[in-house]
């Protein structure tokens, strides 16, 4: 009976902790502070237990969806929550690391009860993403996520708060409201809003022409293009990646690891969910042109990381060049390109996350974000210095950690897809490991001189706790990577089996019209 | 004879009810009856909607179908009442200590509400125009309410001239359409206006639409609807913003589709192109605006264009989708705007936006429910606001105008901004608000109401959405 609820029950504790703040909480002393604190840490706990449960039920070989719900909803819509193989470990990262960014904020001072309202409403909108198995639930939760993050940012933000703001909202919302509209078209062409449902539908690809334009894979291509629109800007893709750096640099530290290690694989999620098996032809088309959007995504985005002067601007950038990877992995299309693209989205999750607490640690000493105002931290700090030296070498993707599988798997597909790309690719590799060391080299090597750092503390018990499971995972990852794969394999596998028919059968078409033309 | 009275008891009763009303007060002491007649007038539209409500399914039709009762009067007849309630409760502690609370006014939203209730039921040209002018001289007073403000006595002035102006275009339409189909009865219009219509008939019903999008302020017939929300007093701007929209949104579903069904083709595109330029002129031109009461009427146009774009889809479910936006707009319209009216310092009321710079630290609560509502008013999900949007845009994509649902969510997103902004200053902004703490308990409750109303709709939408459905089915078959 537990069991049958068991995805509900995971998403909804956070709300429902919320609303208990919300509403019961009253008083901002320090006796209510902790209150929220410690009702939101154990409300993040239970999720992550519940989901623990989720992981132990669930049988990786099995390619459906699993632990279905399904009830009735307002509008003629259903309520439709389920797992397969692709998104049950989003769900898992997610329960992971919220409990985490709990602790990481637990020095917040200003208006804590609503901060963790905010963080636990979050969590609740982004288990829901994962989950939803119906268009509009998903839409729901993908956009929801807006408002908590728009205050996030606003409101705990930095000095220039207000104008990223505005522009992670209106940028994410526009890039959405098309895919609201594709959404529909969907509804009104396959007569359902139930995605198991669209995943066997075949949308038209006959070619379209509009005002005189030849539009390939018509219905699809449009529809491709819209969902595209959308989650480009949320993963972040060159060229609309520019509200990113505004946002992370602005948001507190916590917001920053949702940003960065949750947020973000919302956009990879829904390239996986909707765009390749809903519309095949269309990403078979369209392939090329992303996989060339993400080789300039992972060059560029890494020169331009190297000329950072602030270190959660530059921890940014590279995270946009990670997400080159995973784009192109993903349209990469075949079994290593699409495993690795999973896999480094989780490890990404873990590794940025990590680093973003990594500066968070010092600028809350320090109040700055400056490298050049730091330098020689190791002699003042040394385990913080270990523990940043482990993440910054993840982040380069050295081998045994997670970062090597993901960037080796996802380099490996693109091989397979277009040799070119994976060349272009591949010296992104060699370019961050030039930021990522200059970055530590210039903020924890060297003779400790400012004057400002000759006081500072290394970090305290409860910052090593924070990053001993991220330790843990990002190793533990890296020298058994079978962990992900073998849960997401067979998902993948039949993901890609329906996707290549589909491709295959138009193109056999195709050439049976050629020849009948002759 | 007998029959037919029985069918519009309801709107028979109200009006006996406000004439005594007027009776009462004009010989028994003016003014010191007025909050009692607040009380009394909103439990009378209260239950004069339970009943209406509860009245079961059918279709009757009064004096030879000028009067016409069937389920989407009704619906559009309880949101009307409903809301008229709310907006006369809210009202009543502000106009009191203003010493604006005279008894004539719970009457006068009395009989505007009555010509509502006429203008949804209409089924004649004639009963159309009676209804609309009801309503209108009833709203052309209580917009000058407050005699001795010249910006109030503007107000109601330029109320009215436009108001003549888009009577006499809607008069002008109706004698063509008269000219043309020999009748005022809507049900002889929709046999002339099939396949080949005459000309004229269609100029007929291009000027009713262009009198009909003046009274939903439509642009480009909206110019007179900002200054007539800011001149008006607060809570007859409420009022402007509630029910008398729903009124004209049901009597622009009622003329289109019982007159006009015949030719979908004709008047779809003038409603494409009223809502395309309400949507866009609502998204910008309320950027610019640091007043909340011209804001709100900037937010009313564009909301406007999208139960259009509703009811341009020219199906059943188009009317639906526009029902269900209407009232989840009239809701959202009701808790803003106690909010509005709660907005005081020093006892005198404040309409600069400014004046919530982070008035979340000083009203925590009030806050919260104001942010709920302004982000469902913006459409984002998982706030009932957004169900509203996508309820049209889907009517408007099965009706093939996909590229008006993608003009409407382009200025959504525009109109995002101006929402967002109310809630960057109550929640980022740099210096306490002065605004005064408290405040009314009613306006407190309609606000936290409507605000609920908004999270909780999300589980289910209180019925709204069968209710909605079936009043469409009998508009359109």
């Amino acid at each position: 009976m537990l069991l049958d609820n068991l995805l509900s029950i995971i998403i909804f504790i956070p709300l429902i902790a919320a609303a208990i703040l919300g509403l019961f909480l009253r008083g901002n002393d320090e006796a209510a502070q902790n209150n929220a604190k410690y009702v939101a840490l154990a409300a993040t706990l239970a999720s992550l237990l519940a989901s623990l449960f989720l992981l132990a039920g669930f049988d990786p070989s099995n390619t459906d969806f699993q632990f279905v719900e399904e009830g009735e909803w307002i509008l003629g819509l259903t309520y439709k929550m389920g797992v397969d193989g692709i998104s049950v470990l989003f769900v898992m990262l997610t329960t992971f690391l919220m409990p985490i960014t709990i602790l990481a904020c637990w020095d917040v001072k200003d208006r804590v009860k609503e901060y963790m309202i905010a963080f636990l409403v979050l969590e609740t909108l982004m288990l829901g993403v994962f989950c939803a198995l119906d268009l509009v639930l998903f839409y729901l939760f993908f956009e929801g996520g807006l408002i908590p993050m728009f205050l996030i940012i606003g409101i705990w933000g930095g000095a220039n708060r207000i104008y990223a703001a505005f522009k992670f909202f209106l940028y994410t919302f526009f890039g959405s409201v098309l895919m609201l509209v594709a959404m529909v078209a969907m509804y009104v062409d396959a007569g359902t809003t139930d995605i198991t449902a669209l995943l066997n539908h075949n949308f038209g690809s006959e070619t379209l022409e509009i005002w005189g334009f030849q539009i390939l894979g018509g219905l699809q291509t449009i529809l491709w293009l819209a969902f595209f629109a959308s989650f480009a800007v949320k993963m972040p893709m060159w060229p609309v990646h520019t509200w990113l750096p505004d946002a992370h640099v602005q948001a507190p530290t916590a917001g920053s690891v949702v940003l960065a290690a949750i947020l973000l694989k919302l956009g990879g999620y829904g390239f996986l969910r909707f765009n390749l098996p809903m519309f095949p032809v269309a990403s078979d088309i369209l392939a090329d042109f992303v996989l060339w959007l993400s080789a300039i995504a992972i060059v560029y985005t890494s020169l331009v990381a190297l000329m950072q002067e602030d270190m959660k601007k530059l921890i940014a950038y590279s995270s946009v060049a990670h997400m080159g990877y995973v784009t192109a992995g993903i349209f990469a299309a075949n079994q290593q390109g699409v495993d690795g693209a999973i896999f480094q989205m989780i490890s990404h999750g873990f590794i940025s996350g990590a680093l973003f607490l990594c500066v968070g640690v010092i600028y809350d000493r320090m109040h700055t974000r400056e490298i050049d105002a730091y330098g020689g931290l190791v002699n003042r700090m040394p385990a913080y210095a270990a523990v940043f030296m482990l993440f910054t070498m993840a982040n380069v993707g050295l081998p045994g950690t997670s970062g090597f599988v993901g960037e080796f798997l996802t380099l490996m597909g693109m091989f397979q897809a277009n040799t070119w790309v994976a060349a272009v690719a591949a010296t992104g590799v060699i370019l961050s490991a030039a930021y990522a060391l200059w970055l530590y080299r210039r903020v924890v090597m060297g003779d400790l001189i400012k004057e400002s750092l000759k006081s500072i503390t290394d970090m305290t018990p409860r910052e090593k706790g924070i990053f001993a499971p991220l330790i843990i995972m990002t190793i533990l990852l890296g020298v058994y990577p079978s962990l992900v794969t073998d849960v997401i394999g067979p998902s993948v596998a039949d993901l890609l089996s329906q996707q290549q028919a589909a491709v295959s059968e138009l193109n056999a078409a195709n050439q049976f019209a050629e020849a009948g033309g002759n | 004879m007998g029959a037919d009275l029985n069918i519009i008891l309801p709107e028979i009763l109200l009006s006996v009810f406000a004439m005594l009303g007027l009776l009462v007060g004009a010989y028994g002491g003016k003014d010191k009856w007025a909050p009692m007649f607040v009380w009394a007038t909103s439990a009378v539209l209260v239950a004069t909607a339970a009943w209406i409500g509860l009245q079961g399914a059918g279709t009757a039709r009064a004096f030879d179908g000028m009067f016409v009762d069937d389920g989407f009067a009704r619906f559009a007849k309880v949101t009307i009442l409903l809301s008229a309630a709310a907006i006369l409760l809210m009202s009543e502690g502000y106009m009191a200590r203003r010493d604006l609370l005279r008894f004539e006014y719970p009457l006068l939203i009395v009989l505007a509400s009555v010509g509502m209730m006429v203008m949804v039921s209409a089924g004649d040209l004639i009963a159309l125009y009676m209804g609309l002018e009801l309503q209108s001289l009833s709203l052309y007073v209580v917009a000058a309410l407050r005699r001795d403000s010249v910006k109030s006595t503007e107000a109601g002035l330029k109320y009215f001239v436009l108001g003549a102006l888009s009577s006499g275009l809607l008069l002008y339409g109706a004698s063509l359409v008269y000219g043309f189909a020999g009748t005022t009865l809507f049900s002889g219009i929709i046999e002339a206006a099939q396949g080949e219509t005459p000309v004229g008939l269609l100029f007929g019903l291009a000027f009713i639409c262009a009198g009909l999008a003046f009274k939903v302020s439509a642009a480009p017939f909206h110019m007179w609807t900002p200054d007539v929300y800011e001149g008006s007093p607060t809570p007859v701007t409420a009022f402007f913003a509630t029910a008398p929209k729903v009124a004209a949104m049901g009597l622009f579903a009622r003329v289109v589709h019982d007159a006009f069904g015949g030719v979908v083709g004709d008047w779809q595109q003038i409603l494409a192109v009223l809502s395309v330029a309400s949507m866009f002129l609502g998204a910008v031109a309320a950027i610019g605006q640091r007043n909340i009461k011209r804001l709100m009427a900037y937010s009313s146009i564009a909301h406007m264009g999208y139960a259009l774009m509703g009811l341009a889809a020219g199906t059943a479910q188009g009317v639906e989708s526009m029902l269900i936006y209407m009232a989840i707009y009239v809701t959202m319209n009701v808790g803003t705007f106690a909010f509005i009216l709660s907005m005081e310092k020093d006892g005198a009321p404040v309409v600069e936006i400014d004046a919530l710079s982070l008035y979340s630290k000083r009203e925590p609560m009030k806050a919260l429910a104001m942010l709920v509502l302004l982000f469902s008013l913006a459409g984002v999900p998982p706030l009932v606001g957004f169900f509203a949007k996508y309820s049209v845009l889907l009517a408007a994509v099965e009706a093939n105008l996909v590229w008006l649902a993608i003009l409407g969510v382009i200025a959504s997103v525009i109109g995002a901004f101006y929402y967002l902004r109310i809630v960057y200053l109550m929640y980022f902004g740099a210096e306490e608000s002065e605004l005064d703490k408290g405040g009314s308990g009613v306006l407190w409750g309609f606000l936290v109401a409507s605000a609920a109303a908004m999270v909780l709709g999300v589980i289910n939408l209180f019925g709204v959405e069968g209710a909605a459905a079936a009043a469409a089915a009998t508009l359109v078959n």
